[in-house]
């Protein structure tokens, strides 16, 4: 709220200053257009332009091998997505996915980059590209390796594991929603850890080391300093972190598509978005799809921001 | 000394140039015989050699080069469905996965087969082939090797059960109940993959039925014919297979490769599969990774029976030749696919690669009587083959299919058919998402 009105204000003074501008500013403000523009031009050429052709495209009935067929339906296509069981079963396995690891990676990556912080010189850089390797790996060949792992005529998983209860050399982990789940959660967060707790790392960097130190002398104890000192500094840090991986994690597609291809209810958005483009040709229907799915990463963004209360640029020193 | 260096930094720079700019020049010229690019299916060497041999009986006139499409049927037609849309004319010649061979005939992405050139390409051909690569009476791909599952089993297991498919044929029930009663699993293909279609089409076909009635009409007036006596059988013998944990623990995620994993394994019974598994099994006995018993253990027959004394319907695939409708050299593409689909070329992949020929002049070839002792019950199961349903919109179909008939232990005769009609009509009319 007090952000919101600050930014309103701080726009108004902008442009009440506005004949006063010095040419110097006014020469600044151009150069950062002469710098800026061309990475402008080439950003709408390719992201809004793609854009508002699916959005185009969503309100006709169009098949790639029936072109002559099209026609326009209007919010047709809308109807029959948001009404049906399969955009809703995918939204929710998503969500459930985007949750739950969103949550356990930032657990995880802030114990690592506490440890990554922590750690003495000499063992500093080999710790961070051991913690990294995971992330440098190729989505596509970490499902597999994940799939063939718990494959139940393949994988080690079942063998090695069998003294856990439920857990036996029978058990299909890929023919339950629950074990497909589980398993193509893990790879997620197996895979992407090491990014969030990149991301911690810098923002623990930026904790002033005086207020730790200042919080230590007046005698508080190391849960309180994370919890008044540590966690607020890195607040920017914390909701960064959470965005790209909240925004990666609901987009999952390679993990879905390599080890169920959506079969016992593990359908995701992205792979229904998917099968009825590339896989079924129907453009108009995928397209709309694709839309919608594009609104949910947007609701996911403002939310973020909106519950973080962050001004990005307040946390690159710019206010 | 500066002279010289001057001077070999320019011939350098001159080199350079011609090396860069020469290969241009000769796509740009296309002044020598026209290069003609087969887009084939993964295999294992056999359509690079054939394309090969193609090129040097063309003798200069044209040469041919192959693209590999990506493995699975479903990826290759996205990616051919995808460029012909587009108009691409790189592309000449393409194999081509029977069910898909309608969506692509219908917008006129194929083509136009010239009538001597049809009339040739069927002179020989066994009917299932013919009939796959025909759309709306007209024949718009040429067979080039045709493929048809067997019911493979173990020699010892089926006299235990007091069976001989080789000179009876046996029905589902029959394998059914010598699995059950001799704790074995069955080889069957259960995976939410287009296999499982390959295995209800059979069923549903071998019982008397179709799973279209009218596979040619236009999206919203195509009528499903599962709800049916014939489709209420195929869902018995898929969900008695699956409740009574017959296909094994792995049968939710079986395709053909984990089936046949299964049936080289201690509690393999009988397998519906393709032959490349008798290829595959006598790769790995070379190898040393499976023992000599298990081959002489193995034993093939006609695909089994739904009604006992009906002739079963196994399923029929294969490859079939397509030429590309925006092909610039649609002349040479013809002559050169009638090349690729020869007798001899023919038996020469089936001996080589494992994948039987279209061509009944094929199977008299000696090598092949060597490499596969089976090639008679394979001629005979393709004159039998019922191939999938011939429509442009097989991709919903088969995918319906698969939503409603997967996990197999969920597949209800009372409920199944009539809930997968419901779904697959209400998607092909635009009511609902796949």
């Amino acid at each position: 709220m007090t952000t919101a009105d600050t930014v309103v204000t701080d726009g108004r003074a902008r442009r009440a200053r506005k004949p006063e501008r010095s040419e110097r500013a006014r020469d600044e403000a151009r150069l950062g257009w002469l710098l800026a523009g061309p990475a402008f031009v080439v950003m709408i050429a390719v992201t809004v332009y793609p854009i508002l052709q699916a959005f185009f495209d969503s309100l006709y009935s169009y098949r790639l091998t029936a072109p002559a067929d099209r026609e326009f339906v209007g919010g047709q296509n809308y109807a029959v997505v948001l009404t049906d069981p399969v955009w809703w079963g995918a939204f929710g396995v998503t969500t459930l996915i985007t949750v739950v690891t969103v949550l356990v990676e930032l657990v995880l990556g802030f114990a690592l980059a506490l440890v990554m912080h922590r750690a003495i010189k000499s063992v500093r850089t080999m710790l961070r590209t051991v913690i990294l390797v995971p992330y440098g790996i190729i989505t596509v060949v970490s499902a597999f390796a994940w799939f063939y792992a718990f494959d139940i005529n393949s994988g080690f998983v079942n063998h090695w594991f069998d003294w856990v209860p439920g857990v036996d050399p029978d058990l299909n982990w890929f023919a339950h929603q629950g074990t497909s789940l589980f398993v193509i959660c893990m790879s997620e967060i197996w895979k992407t850890t090491p990014f969030i707790s990149l991301l911690l790392l810098a923002g623990l960097a930026q904790v002033p080391t005086e207020l730790e130190e200042a919080a230590q002398v007046d005698g508080a104890t190391w849960w309180q300093r994370m919890q008044r000192v540590v966690l607020p500094n890195m607040r920017a840090a914390i909701m960064v972190a959470v965005l790209f991986r909240a925004l990666d994690a609901f987009r999952i597609f390679d993990n879905v598509f390599i080890m169920t291809n959506g079969a016992n209810g593990t359908d995701v958005l992205s792979l229904v978005a998917y099968r009825t483009s590339i896989g079924r040709l129907e453009i108009g229907m995928g397209s709309a799809i694709s839309v919608l799915l594009f609104l949910c990463v947007i609701l996911i963004c403002f939310v973020a921001i909106k519950l973080f209360k962050v001004d990005l640029a307040s946390a690159r020193g710019e206010k | 000394m500066g002279v010289h260096v001057r001077r070999r930094s320019r011939n350098l720079a001159i080199t350079a140039a011609v090396a860069l700019v020469l290969p241009l020049a000769a796509c740009a010229g296309e002044s020598g015989p026209p290069t003609l690019i087969w887009y084939i299916n993964p295999d294992n060497g056999g359509q690079v050699e054939i394309a090969r041999r193609c090129t040097d009986a063309a003798a200069g006139r044209y040469t041919i080069t192959t693209e590999v499409l990506p493995r699975d049927a479903a990826s290759q037609r996205e990616q051919l469905a995808r460029r012909l849309a587009a108009h691409d004319s790189s592309i000449d010649i393409m194999s081509l996965d029977p069910p898909f061979i309608p969506e692509l005939a219908e917008p006129g992405f194929l083509a136009p087969i010239p009538d001597d050139v049809a009339a040739k390409a069927s002179d020989g051909v066994v009917q299932g082939a013919i009939d796959g690569a025909t759309w709306k009476g007209k024949l718009v791909a040429i067979p080039f090797w045709a493929n048809t599952q067997l019911l493979w089993y173990r020699k010892s297991v089926a006299e235990k059960a007091g069976l001989d498919p080789s000179t009876t044929p046996v029905t589902w029930q029959q394998i059914m109940d010598a699995a059950r009663d001799q704790d074995k699993f069955l080889g069957v293909q259960g995976a939410k993959a287009e296999s499982l279609t390959v295995w209800i089409n059979a069923l549903v076909e071998s019982a008397g039925g179709h799973i279209l009635e009218n596979p040619e009409a236009p999206a919203d007036e195509i009528t499903l014919g599962l709800d049916t006596d014939a489709g209420r059988a195929a869902a018995d013998i898929v969900g008695t297979i699956g409740r009574d944990g017959l296909g094994g623990p792995g049968l939710p995620t079986a395709d053909e490769n984990a089936t046949m994993t299964v049936f080289q394994g201690d509690r393999g019974s009988f397998m519906v599969n393709w032959p490349f598994v008798w290829s595959a099994t006598n790769a790995a006995v070379a190898d040393g990774t499976l023992d000599q018993s298990l081959i002489d253990d193995i034993g093939w027959a006609l695909y089994p029976q739904v009604t006992e004394g009906t002739d079963s319907r196994p399923p029929y695939g294969g490859i079939s030749l397509g030429v590309g409708a925006f092909s610039n050299h649609t002349d040479f593409s013809f002559e050169a696919a009638q090349c690729i689909v020869a007798p001899e070329n023919q038996s020469y992949y089936f001996a080589t690669n494992g994948n039987p020929p279209a061509s009944v002049a094929a199977y008299d070839d000696p090598q092949v009587a060597k490499a596969f002792p089976m090639a008679d019950v394979i001629r005979e199961s393709l004159e039998q083959a019922a191939p999938r349903p011939q429509t442009p919109y097989y991709n919903e179909v088969s995918i319906g299919l698969q939503e409603t008939w997967h996990p197999p232990i969920s597949v209800n005769p009372d409920t199944t058919p009539q809930e997968s009609t419901d779904f697959i009509t209400s998607v092909l009319r635009g009511e609902a998402l796949l």
